[in-house]
């Protein structure tokens, strides 16, 4: 069974609700990307995106933007981003891991080559944000045959069938993005949200994680209270980025341990959630 | 197959007019990469396309503003004293510099701003590298009296001073884009990121035949009005199609505007014109055609400038219209059925053409055109006195005379 399966499945039984937070390989450094990942993890992470660099992040606000031309600029690349998840899984077995990127550098190395890649250096799932379900036909069969989950988004304007066509492709966990815009972008309506995911939960069985707009505990246990995981992804990056002077690693990670671990308790603390709320 | 007039071969029995596919595909290039939250938008609009396609009373609306409006039909100019003094092929000059705002963009936003109109959308947004497209986007909304944002490249906005201030004049709100490397792409980046956001009210018109399906289509088919006229005149004025097509290709948008009419027939040669810069072979051009490979940008999968990582680089041009990694995936797939021949020129070679249109026909060529010229008169020679060219005159000139100036060392 893929590690993502595993970890939905056993929080499942423990009624908890995923904790799902999102970097870029490479920010602020390099070399720190592995410690932050072990760290996240004793955090309460629950399944880590990494997200993979690229120049033209289309769907992505200022902060992710800033991350990912700070660490091209170190010389970060896919190559290196797969050489870190192995790196990684060295010491940690079983927290999936999930790539997060855009199309051009994985056919950039050629899809058959990044796929078998990708699994060998202990990838869970891809989550290629400029492939949506019009362009999966051949990518999704690829990335399966290396026992790689494809993880897709729904917006808010995704319709009834769209949500449909999604779940027959999806494997892993589908990320509903609660706002319209890019990532980080402001205000939460956490009722539309509740919303929102009980219906894609009428037409999907998998695990529905909710990201954009989460930033600290409390709009995380409002979250939490709907959905199967919460995604943290430009707040932390905004966290990493306060703390990025470098030899100030310590300070970085304390900081980190405290928004995840101040998320993780909130979660907790709201029972988890049932995800029945429909 | 049979051997085409540029020494190519292609499948006879292609018929192009049966391209893209439903979902904008141009065999292997096209598409629609876009993130989900942009998904619905895009169906939305292909869908209104679809509708408006075929819809008389919309494309009756369309001639209409193009003929009092923008000024057509453009003439087809014989530029009789240049191809003398080439001494090879006749030059004939599809004059898209006389329509209204200098350019051939002028002919896609009045089409897409139509098309905001009837699908009820108060607000325009666009990108622009040089302005031109700015300028015809913020035109068209001030006659219309829609709301317009254009994104430009901080550098760009620096560079063009003089067209950022006619889009403010018309009415337009620009906003410089600090992210990458400040220039067309990464205005491109942050339009859609705005799209993204403002869907409900927001019409994006994309400038050129690049970006997400049914962009591609839509464009070259509002510019396609080019191809169409040009095969009247030519008919009436010397009796027959002409022998070879030459247009500069940036995004490739006034090139599939005139070559797309004539892509079923096969004696008409084709020639895009990309941006050589300093040579290809210094890496410090803007011709993925010529120099990159396949890869997926802004929407669609295309021919793109980029690092063995897929990382998007930098062009260089002399012509800011020319200077995008990317090309319009149409002239991707023509490139490898080789219907068309991709050739470059480079920025010298591109002075010495606008120089020399301007002082034997006393038309100011942009200097986007004048990369298609450059070629044009190099392909000139090698042909007969009784054989044709004609060369999309995309734009004029006016905006580049500081850069032309600037380069040859004098200060206005």
């Amino acid at each position: 069974m893929n590690r993502i399966d595993r970890r939905f499945l056993t929080l499942k039984e423990q009624q908890r609700t995923a904790l799902i937070p999102f970097v870029t390989a490479g920010f602020p450094r390099p070399e720190v990307t592995v410690p932050l990942m072990h760290c996240m993890v004793a955090a309460g992470a629950d399944v880590i995106e990494l997200g993979v660099p690229f120049s033209d992040p289309m769907a992505d606000g200022p902060v992710i933007q800033k991350a990912g031309e700070q660490a091209l600029a170190q010389g970060m690349d896919l190559a290196r981003v797969l050489a870190q998840v192995a790196e990684f899984r060295r010491d940690d077995a079983s927290t999936p891991v999930v790539l997060m990127g855009y199309m051009n550098p994985l056919e950039a190395m050629g899809h058959e080559v990044f796929a078998q890649r990708a699994q060998h250096a202990g990838v869970d799932g891809v989550l290629t944000v400029d492939v949506p379900l019009e362009e999966a036909q051949d990518w999704v069969p690829t990335l399966q045959h290396y026992d790689l989950q494809p993880i897709f988004l729904l917006a808010p304007t995704s319709n009834t069938e769209r949500i449909r066509r999604t779940a027959e492709l999806a494997r892993g966990y589908v990320y509903y993005v609660s706002l319209k815009g890019v990532t980080g972008s402001a205000v939460l309506n956490t009722t539309e949200v509740a919303e929102r995911v009980a219906l894609i939960k009428r037409q999907i069985t998998l695990p529905v994680g909710v990201g954009f707009g989460i930033r600290d505990a409390v709009s995380a246990a409002a979250i939490g209270a709907c959905a199967d995981a919460v995604i943290v992804g430009s707040a932390l990056i905004e966290c990493l980025a306060a703390h990025a002077q470098p030899h100030n690693e310590t300070n970085m990670f304390a900081a980190v341990t405290e928004l995840l671990g101040g998320m993780r308790q909130a979660l907790d603390q709201c029972g988890g959630n049932s995800g029945d709320i429909s | 197959m049979r051997p085409m007039p540029n020494g190519l071969t292609s499948g006879d029995n292609l018929d192009f007019n049966q391209f893209p596919d439903l979902r904008g595909h141009f065999g292997p290039y096209g598409g629609q990469f876009v993130a989900e939250t942009l998904m619905v938008a895009i169906e939305e609009l292909t869908a209104a396309y679809e509708h408006y396609r075929d819809d008389p009373e919309f494309q009756a609306e369309f001639r209409h503003d193009l003929t009092y409006f923008v000024g057509r039909p453009s003439p087809l100019y014989h530029a009789e004293r240049w191809s003398r003094q080439l001494g090879g092929a006749q030059m004939y000059l599809k004059r898209e510099d006389l329509n209204h705002t200098g350019a051939h963009k002028i002919n896609n936003t009045v089409g897409q701003a139509l098309l905001a109109k009837r699908m009820g959308k108060p607000r325009i947004i666009a990108e622009t590298g040089a302005g031109q497209h700015g300028v015809a986007t913020a035109t068209i909304a001030a006659r219309l009296g829609l709301e317009c944002v254009v994104y430009m490249g901080a550098e760009d906005v620096k560079r063009q001073a003089p067209n950022v201030y006619r889009m403010k004049l018309l009415g337009a709100t620009v906003v410089p884009v600090e992210s990458g490397s400040k220039t067309l792409k990464d205005a491109l980046n942050e339009a859609l990121r705005d799209w993204v956001a403002n869907v409900d009210n927001t019409f994006y018109i994309i400038g050129t035949v690049a970006g997400p399906h049914p962009y591609p289509m839509m464009v070259r088919d509002f510019n396609s009005v080019i191809g169409q006229e040009t095969r009247e005149q030519a008919l009436a004025l010397f009796g027959r199609l002409p022998d070879a097509l030459v247009a500069c290709v940036g995004g490739g948008s006034n090139a599939m505007g005139l070559f797309h009419p004539f892509l079923n027939d096969h004696e008409v040669a084709l020639y895009g014109v990309e941006a050589g810069g300093d040579g290809i072979h210094t890496g410090r051009h803007a011709a993925p055609l010529s120099a990159g490979r396949p890869g997926v940008l802004h929407g669609n999968r295309t021919y793109l400038m980029e690092t063995d990582d897929g990382q998007i680089i930098e062009t260089h041009s002399i012509s800011a219209g020319l200077d995008y990694p990317g090309v319009g995936p149409e002239h991707a797939w023509l490139k490898d059925n080789g219907r068309a021949l991709y050739v470059n020129a480079t920025d010298d070679e591109t002075l010495a053409a606008f120089h020399a249109l301007t002082r034997t026909e006393g038309i100011i060529p942009a200097l986007e055109t004048a990369h298609a010229l450059a070629y044009a008169a190099k392909l000139a020679v090698t042909m007969r006195p009784d054989q044709t060219i004609v060369v999309n005159l995309s734009g004029r000139g006016d905006k580049d005379i500081n850069t032309v100036a600037t380069r040859e060392g004098i200060t206005l």
